[in-house]
């Protein structure tokens, strides 16, 4: 019969390879299951929202003064640590040229500034909330900013039958993870507010994970071989808006911007 | 006739009470025999239990579409509340005729589109059949109750307004609303006929309805957890819905509505009442009520049913490619500057 010690000896050892074994599996899977849809996936249901500068810059950048004098410290640009993966964006040099002279033009190119549709990763990060409504044929992703929709379609996958400025989006789910494949985008809009831009052969697929009970991990890859070198990724949080009559509110910008668009095609009094 | 609405006029004999009353196989016209519903389908109505999302609401889900020829109001000389077969097929011919021969082809006043060259008339898209001669249904006589003296005093300041405004098209401001692609009468509430691609998508989650509109990618989000209307000082061109379900109906109250696109020259205090019922699988019964002590002294309600068409719903950016808007206004301009030296030039 094995003494005491030999016993104690064995029981360590295994106790050790369980705690081993229990780590490694942590490592190799996020700790945090979600609740489960009614379907049994992963439940992405809710108002979502990202917090952080991307929306004005979505590589590193300093603080800086807006381009609206009038507005003073309420316009200008908060800092931001970047949250595209890997340094400066891969862009071809006759591309990065085009960025360039978009960022000094920002007022007048910016489709944000008229109160165009956002595009897709733009749509995710801009300062409004969004909501997924998630069914088992489709998940629905409802912007504040500007009504702007995108229909993710989770079975009867096709190509994009147009262009579009949201994209045609075919979705699938590995694990507990939403991958959303996104193609068909015209070359209309921006991915933030410093001229950072695409071609219509845009791709992008956006993988969103939930990493605790009111947050998402969001990462997307962006492949566009018009504009970039090589495919590129960036990556943030989102966060619930978790009040409990939180809802998507109405941001019907178009009014706010006519002025600025039609403006100059007023009748002149007196005329 | 596509193939669609003939599926939509065969379950729609068959789910509609009223509509069952009429023996369609022996009265249809030759022409539209194929249309006929058989008569064993159309004697034996079942009750239809709508299917279940997986959270356990009654299923709306998918395409539906509003497209409809029946008027809001019932035409003048019309006094019955429902047509026989031939009297509405000849009522939609004659619809149909005016937008396919709105000028005469060929001709140069034939500039804008004929409707039915694209596509855009309601006979090429699927559509919701009905006997009815109005969607009205409350009052009685199918027409909107009369418009009390707080609603004229309205009318009248907001005609005022606009004629202070100058004319069409002195502004972008002065333009129609959906010219100017802000919103369009198929977002509603309540859902109105939008004239083409009057289409919709249903999708359900726990504790929501989302009701897209196409035209002009409106979404409504209906919550179901019997919140309060919000704060009055916040106000939505759709209002702020809140919904419930009564057995399978869903119920949706909008109020909160901004005032700006008013339905029928309502107020902002107008209170509309949604009901959403499956009767089929290819038909929702959908009813509304307008409530607007400020416009009129009794409420009024229609029912105008959705038919399930085919998706997908195509993004339709409106604002984003109005060259409308602005040729119009630069076409006014124009001639007006072409006006007023041929004036100098005849002085």
């Amino acid at each position: 019969m094995p003494n005491r010690s030999f016993i104690r000896l064995t029981l360590a050892a295994c106790a050790a390879a369980l705690v081993a074994g229990m780590t490694l599996a942590q490592a190799q899977a996020p700790g945090y299951r979600a609740p489960r849809a009614p379907d049994g996936k992963a439940n992405l249901n809710g108002i979502w929202q990202a917090m952080n500068t991307a929306h004005w810059d979505i590589e590193a950048h300093s603080a800086a003064p807006g381009p609206v004098l009038e507005l003073g410290a309420a316009g200008a640009i908060p800092a931001g640590l970047g949250v595209v993966e890997g340094g400066p964006l891969p862009y071809r040099p006759e591309a990065l040229a085009r960025r360039n002279e978009n960022r000094a033009n920002r007022l007048k190119l910016d489709p944000e500034v008229k109160c165009y549709l956002p595009g897709v990763p733009r749509a995710t990060y801009m300062p409004f909330p969004f909501q997924i409504i998630q069914s088992q044929k489709h998940v629905m992703l409802v912007y504040e900013y500007a009504g702007a929709v995108r229909t993710v379609y989770m079975t009867d996958h096709v190509e994009a039958p147009a262009d579009s400025w949201m994209g045609w989006s075919n979705g699938r789910w590995e694990g507990d993870t939403l991958v959303v494949d996104t193609r068909g985008f015209n070359d209309l809009s921006w991915f933030d507010r410093a001229g950072n831009f695409h071609s219509d052969a845009l791709h992008v697929v956006e993988r969103f994970t939930p990493r605790s009970a009111d947050t998402l991990n969001y990462e997307v890859t962006v492949e566009d071989p018009k504009v970039f070198t090589r495919p590129w990724k960036m990556s943030m949080p989102l966060y619930r808006r978790v009040e409990p009559n939180a809802q998507i509110l109405e941001f019907r910008c178009v009014e706010f911007v006519e002025e600025l668009l039609y403006g100059h095609l007023k009748k002149q009094s007196g005329k | 006739m596509n193939r669609r609405s003939l599926v939509s006029i065969g379950l729609l004999t068959l789910a509609s009470p009223v509509v069952l009353s009429v023996n369609l196989a022996g009265q249809a016209p030759a022409a539209s025999a194929a249309r006929a519903v058989p008569a064993a389908k159309a004697a034996a109505p079942k009750p239809y239990t709508p299917p279940k999302t997986p959270d356990g609401q009654p299923d709306l889900q998918g395409f539906w579409t509003n497209s409809t020829y029946v008027p809001l109001e019932r035409p003048q000389g019309v006094t019955k509340e429902f047509y026989t077969p031939e009297e509405a097929e000849a009522a939609i011919k004659a619809a149909a005729a005016r937008e396919a021969e709105q000028t005469e082809p060929g001709t140069t006043a034939d500039v804008h589109y004929d409707f039915s060259q694209f596509g855009l008339d309601r006979s090429q898209s699927t559509f919701a059949r009905s006997l009815r001669t109005s969607l009205i249904v409350d009052p009685p006589d199918g027409r909107m109750p009369p418009v009390n003296d707080e609603g004229k005093k309205r009318a009248a300041e907001r005609a005022a307004a606009r004629k202070q405004a100058g004319g069409p098209y002195d502004a972008v401001q002065n333009m129609p609303i959906g010219s100017r692609c802000i919103i369009m009468g198929g977002a509603g509430p309540p859902l109105m006929n939008a004239g083409y691609n009057a289409n919709y998508h249903i999708v359900q989650s726990p504790g929501y309805v989302m009701i897209l509109t196409e035209m002009i990618h409106d979404v409504r989000i209906i919550p179901l957890d019997n919140r309060a209307a919000p704060d009055r000082n916040l106000r939505q061109w759709v209002g702020v819905s809140r919904g419930r379900w009564e057995g399978n109906t869903l119920v949706v109250e909008t109020t909160n509505f901004n005032g700006r696109n008013p339905v029928r020259g309502a107020s902002e205090n107008m209170k509309v009442t949604e009901r959403f019922t499956r009767v089929a699988d290819d038909m929702i019964e959908y009813k509304f009520t307008i409530e607007d002590p400020a416009t009129w002294d009794r409420p009024w309600s229609a029912e105008a049913p959705l038919a399930k068409t085919n998706g997908p719903i195509f993004e339709f950016a409106c604002h984003e490619t109005n060259y409308g808007i602005a040729n119009i206004l630069a076409g006014a301009r124009a001639e007006e500057k072409a006006a007023a030296e041929h004036k100098k030039g005849s002085n």
